[in-house]
């Protein structure tokens, strides 16, 4: 097996601490039993942390990327193209790093166990995939927009449209959970989850631009996401 | 194409994670490694507890760690690990070897935890260690941490039970330690 030592011979720069949500937020009533309370100990970044797992060639399916054909027919809704790219914070591109993404149907119900909201499951979507980027840290997704959904947070608390990715990037400090947005949602401005983000740019980048070079004629919405994760300080660690 | 570069913030993983995030278990599996990767077996378990004393039935472990020789390598060291209905979680691996640390003095055996769950916006970062390690003296994470909290970091026999016991709590007197890298 080959050693993971080629990717870890810089540290990450410090994360910028307006781009973070703060641990409790309590306008997410989650938040509250659940933030941690203690100060966090800062530790140096050592191979432990400067190296991650490394996924390969089969790892994703050649239909991983496409949940409309998951099932024996095309699930209902809006069929939409997501796609963007991963770079880091110099802007050089991320290739070969797992994204997965999961999602609620065209109706706002996920397709789990523990969602009792009280819309149709749709028996052609699923709602899960994934996709290597590509060398230039491209993807692309081809799924149907998901609806919203209410929830429990508060009186009348209804979820925006979303998709949630998850990333891993070079290292356990690139790793990424993080939700994607749709323009222009009217529900946006009442979100917690999306304004515990404390500024209003940061904030901005969780939101997808509709593209009309990505939207397919006669077939599909284009919408464009760009990923960027955690950037490389410029002094080299020293082994 | 964005233009400006800062990192795109972090959202929950929610709920209903196991929708997309699907289960990688590259250490132990059923007594063997799953790959040809050499050490002794020991096997982790405990609970996540929330701030009334609930376990977390929606959270969700990444471990990361070395193989036996200290070496983090491609095909080994990963692996999801959910909790149960009562925020019970379990798993199994090698322990792992000694890693470098900072100015190349050796770091103890440890496993790299992070959580995520439905309530946290971002992931928690942490370790486990293994209780009574003759190495864990000279570790340069573990002395850079009160040494009156050292003991949540600890994974630790309990009598009548083959697997070493460590639980993630994630608020009050007892609070795990979490880190900021």
């Amino acid at each position: 097996m080959a050693e993971l030592t080629r990717n870890a011979f810089a540290t990450f720069r410090p994360v910028q601490p307006e781009t973070l949500p703060p641990h409790l937020y309590p306008p997410y009533r989650s938040s509250v039993k659940r933030a941690p309370t203690k100060p966090f100990v800062l530790i140096p970044q050592t191979l432990s942390e400067l190296t991650g797992p490394v996924f390969g060639d089969g790892t994703v399916g050649p239909n991983d990327h496409d949940l409309t054909a998951h099932h024996a027919a095309e699930p209902l809704g809006e069929r939409i193209i997501v796609t963007g790219r991963v770079i880091d914070e110099d802007g050089r591109a991320v290739p070969d790093t797992l994204i997965e993404l999961w999602q609620a149907n065209a109706a706002g119900r996920y397709a789990h166990r523990i969602d009792q909201h009280d819309a149709p499951l749709d028996p052609n979507f699923t709602g899960g995939g994934r996709a290597m980027t590509g060398g230039n840290g491209e993807y692309r997704f081809v799924t149907i927009k998901p609806g919203a959904y209410p929830w429990k947070n508060h009186h009348n608390a209804w979820r925006p449209a979303h998709i949630h990715f998850s990333l891993f990037g070079q290292s356990l400090l690139t790793r990424l959970v993080t939700q994607m947005y749709f323009p222009g949602d009217p529900l946006l401005p009442f979100d917690p989850i999306f304004n515990s983000i404390p500024d209003e740019r940061a904030r901005g980048h969780l939101v997808s631009s509709f593209d009309w070079e990505t939207t397919a004629p006669d077939h599909a919405l284009g919408y464009r996401f760009d990923i960027v994760l955690r950037g490389r300080d410029q002094t080299p660690w020293e082994k | 194409m964005r233009t400006d570069v800062s990192a795109t913030p972090s959202q929950t993983v929610g709920p209903f994670f196991h929708v997309g995030l699907s289960a990688f278990s590259g250490l132990r599996a059923n007594g063997a490694a799953t790959s040809n990767v050499h050490g002794v077996p020991v096997s982790v378990r405990g609970r996540v507890i929330d701030g009334e004393g609930n376990g977390v039935p929606d959270a969700l472990l990444e471990i990361w760690q070395a193989d036996g020789d200290g070496s983090y390598s491609e095909g080994f060291g990963f692996a999801r690990v959910p909790t149960d209905g009562d925020g019970t979680f379990a798993f199994a691996t090698i322990k792992p070897g000694r890693v470098p640390g900072p100015g190349g003095v050796l770091q103890a055996p440890h496993l790299s935890v992070t959580i995520f769950m439905r309530g946290l916006l971002r992931q928690l970062r942490t370790r486990i260690y293994f209780d009574g390690d003759p190495a864990n003296g000279g570790d340069p994470i573990l002395n850079l941490v009160d040494p009156s909290r050292r003991d949540t970091l600890m994974a630790r026999p309990i009598s009548g039970a083959e697997a070493l016991q460590w639980n993630v709590i994630l608020q009050g007197e007892d609070e795990t330690v979490f880190f900021d890298c």
